[in-house]
């Protein structure tokens, strides 16, 4: 079978979970090649081999966090020209839709961004996208090159399927651009102890109708009860109330989750677009003409400040 | 030496419209209204304060797109800039990223540049990629989806906002750079921008003027296609109860049947 590039997404080794969703998509296109730039290959390949890369190709240098994108872009193109895939697949993330498009520039190929799922074809890899707010979902294919295609968070359930995943050593040479944009200084995220966003199972978001910082606790411990992540409509960001990395929508980071608990939020076209294609939707919204309520599968008309907290309760004494 | 700014700006579809997709799957500009993506005010934004804080500084506004494009051009044009470039040639319907790219590119050489800027995403297509292919074709640094941007001494830089760490970034000019819409609210044009707007400069280009082939873009030179869209079916009607007390009850039972805990 013909081999499938996949980029792994990672911090110093340790894979997220959108890469072995990458990796179980893969396999239905073909045997996936994982490739790994940074620190922390050997600890990787374990978990990459377990999901199914028959080969791990590793590069490690400084220019991956000295310089923007382009160093990255470089090493793939490496890993490209070693392998000739029959696609490249990348995780959706901000840097890896950037990533990803250079590099389809460069080998001459069509560029897919935010598959939400991927398909075998007879003419090369299918991918499924959901476009317009969510409205509409589409099925569109590379036709020139090998396709190079970004694949969003939550789009297929990880299953493990052991291979080899050997590991060797990408030789990658840096042209001359790689340099061009110096990474002065850099600040990692503090963590929240909460599940990553993008990859919670459960997400529970605040807007307006929260009303203040001091009062996204109420949000943030029935995200607790429920081992959610935190969410927040641009309305919240805005006031300063919620940092904006936690902002849901369409300039936010679009979740997918199996339960989405909207609370205080009216349901804007934009925040939609970034929630809509949640399994099940709830929300808590005291204006029973909220747009939210078109979209829910159970909507309480009612005071967030009332019904959540007592939902609180109810999770904790239920989970016992 | 003044400053030679070129905005990237997209005319979009409103989203709050009713956006679809035309018989031969691209997405319908006719049928609907379009505006300046708001995406995109938040690049004029800043080129004009670029502008502003620069000795001398020009700001063009640059579109690819169909004849109603020109709405947004004035729009830019009123909130500030001061000419405009629009590229305009029934060949480039249904063009894709790529061939964007190659378009966009041609014209900010054929205009002069120091300086790109572009939004973060377009709001119809969302992809979020021209800025690194306009790097990547033009050979500059890209400078992408800052929330603060600043040029100085012929260096440009800005925060990234990542979702693993927050990066200061610098390169030097000419560049590219993208802005988020953190990076700051953007100017209403006022009474005198707009009526200023309508004497400013728009010079057409098509495809001729930029040494491009027709077969290098529109649908036909398009790198990927769409065989298929669907309108997502209405989710349906859930259940909704208005809480005299015992909603967080009915909500837990809910989510109980539902497995949630
Ligand atoms: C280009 C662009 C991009 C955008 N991107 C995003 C994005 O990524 N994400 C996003 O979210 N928005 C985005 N927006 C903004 C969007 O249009 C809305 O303005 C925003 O989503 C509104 O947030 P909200 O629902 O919290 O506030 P509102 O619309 O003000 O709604 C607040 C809701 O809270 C309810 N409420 C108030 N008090 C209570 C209470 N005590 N209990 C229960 N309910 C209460 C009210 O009934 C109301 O429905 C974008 C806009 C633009 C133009
Ligand atoms: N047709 C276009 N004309 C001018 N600028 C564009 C066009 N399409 C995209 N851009 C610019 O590229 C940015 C990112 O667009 P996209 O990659 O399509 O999401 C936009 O915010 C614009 O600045």
């Amino acid at each position: 079978m013909a081999e499938v590039l996949v980029y792994v997404d990672h911090v110093d080794g340790a894979v997220r979970k959108p890469t072995l969703e990458l990796l179980t998509l893969a396999r239905r296109v073909g045997d996936p090649v994982a490739v790994h730039l940074g620190a922390g290959a050997d600890g990787a390949a374990a978990t990459l081999a377990e999901y199914g890369a028959v080969k791990v190709l590793a590069a490690d240098a400084p220019e991956f966090a000295d310089y923007l994108v382009v160093p990255k872009v470089d090493a793939l193109q490496a890993a490209y020209e070693a392998v000739s895939p029959a696609a490249v697949l990348v995780p959706s993330s901000a840097e890896g839709k950037e990533i990803a498009a250079r590099l389809a520039l460069r080998i001459g190929s069509g560029i897919i961004t935010d598959a939400v799922d991927l398909e075998a074809g007879d003419s090369g890899p299918v991918a499924t996208q959901s476009v317009f707010a969510a409205a509409f979902t589409t099925k569109s294919r590379v036709t020139k090159g090998t396709p190079v295609i970004t694949v969003k968070p939550n789009s297929a359930a990880p299953e493990a399927a052991p291979a080899a995943g050997t590991v060797e050593q990408l030789s990658v040479t840096f042209g001359e651009k790689s340099t061009g944009t110096k990474v002065v200084s850099r600040t990692p995220r503090e963590s929240t102890g909460r599940p990553e966003l993008t990859e919670a199972a459960i997400v529970v978001s605040g807007g307006r109708g929260v009303n203040g910082a001091e009062n996204f606790s109420v949000i943030e411990d029935l995200a607790d009860s429920l081992g959610a992540a935190v969410g927040a409509s641009r309305a919240a960001v805005d006031a300063g109330w919620y940092p904006h990395t936690h902002q849901v929508g369409q300039t936010g980071k679009s979740v997918s989750p199996q339960l989405y608990i909207a609370a205080g939020i009216s349901g804007a076209i934009q925040h939609r677009a970034g929630m809509q294609t949640s399994k099940t939707i709830v929300a808590v919204n005291k204006d029973e003409e909220a747009p939210i309520f078109d979209l829910v599968d159970y909507g309480v008309v009612g005071d967030l400040f009332e019904v959540l907290p007592k939902l609180t309760e109810e999770v904790k004494a239920r989970k016992g | 030496m003044s400053l030679r700014i070129v905005v990237c700006v997209k005319y979009v579809p409103d989203a709050t419209g009713d956006r679809h997709f035309a018989d031969d799957l691209t997405v319908d500009r006719e049928d609907v209204d379009g505006l300046l993506s708001e995406l995109d005010e938040y690049a004029v934004e800043q080129a004009l304060q670029i502008a502003g804080n620069a000795d001398d500084a020009e700001v063009t506004v640059l579109t690819v797109g169909p004849e109603d494009a020109k709405d947004a051009l004035r729009k830019a044009l009123s909130m500030g800039a001061d000419k405009a470039v629009h590229v305009e040639d029934d060949d480039l319907h249904g063009t894709d990223a790529i061939g964007t790219s190659l378009v966009l590119a041609k014209a900010v050489e054929k205009t002069g540049y120091d300086l790109v800027v572009c939004g973060m995403a377009s709001t119809d297509g969302t992809m979020g990629v021209l800025p690194a292919l306009l790097s990547e074709r033009l050979g500059v640094p890209q400078v992408t989806l800052l929330s603060e941007v600043s040029v100085e001494d012929g260096k440009v830089t800005g925060r990234r906002d990542g979702d693993a760490a927050t990066e200061q970034l610098q390169a030097a000019l000419p560049a590219v750079v993208s802005v988020t819409d953190q990076s700051g609210e953007a100017r209403y044009p006022s009474f005198k921008g707009i009526m200023a707007a309508k004497k400013k400069p728009v010079q057409s280009l098509d495809l001729d003027d930029l040494d491009i082939d027709a077969d290098e873009v529109g649908l036909e030179g398009s790198w990927t296609k769409v065989d298929e869209a669907a309108e997502r079916p209405a989710r349906t009607a859930g259940t909704i109860v208005k809480d005299e007390g015992e909603g967080a009850k009915q909500l837990a039972e809910f989510l109980a049947g539902q497995k949630f805990i």
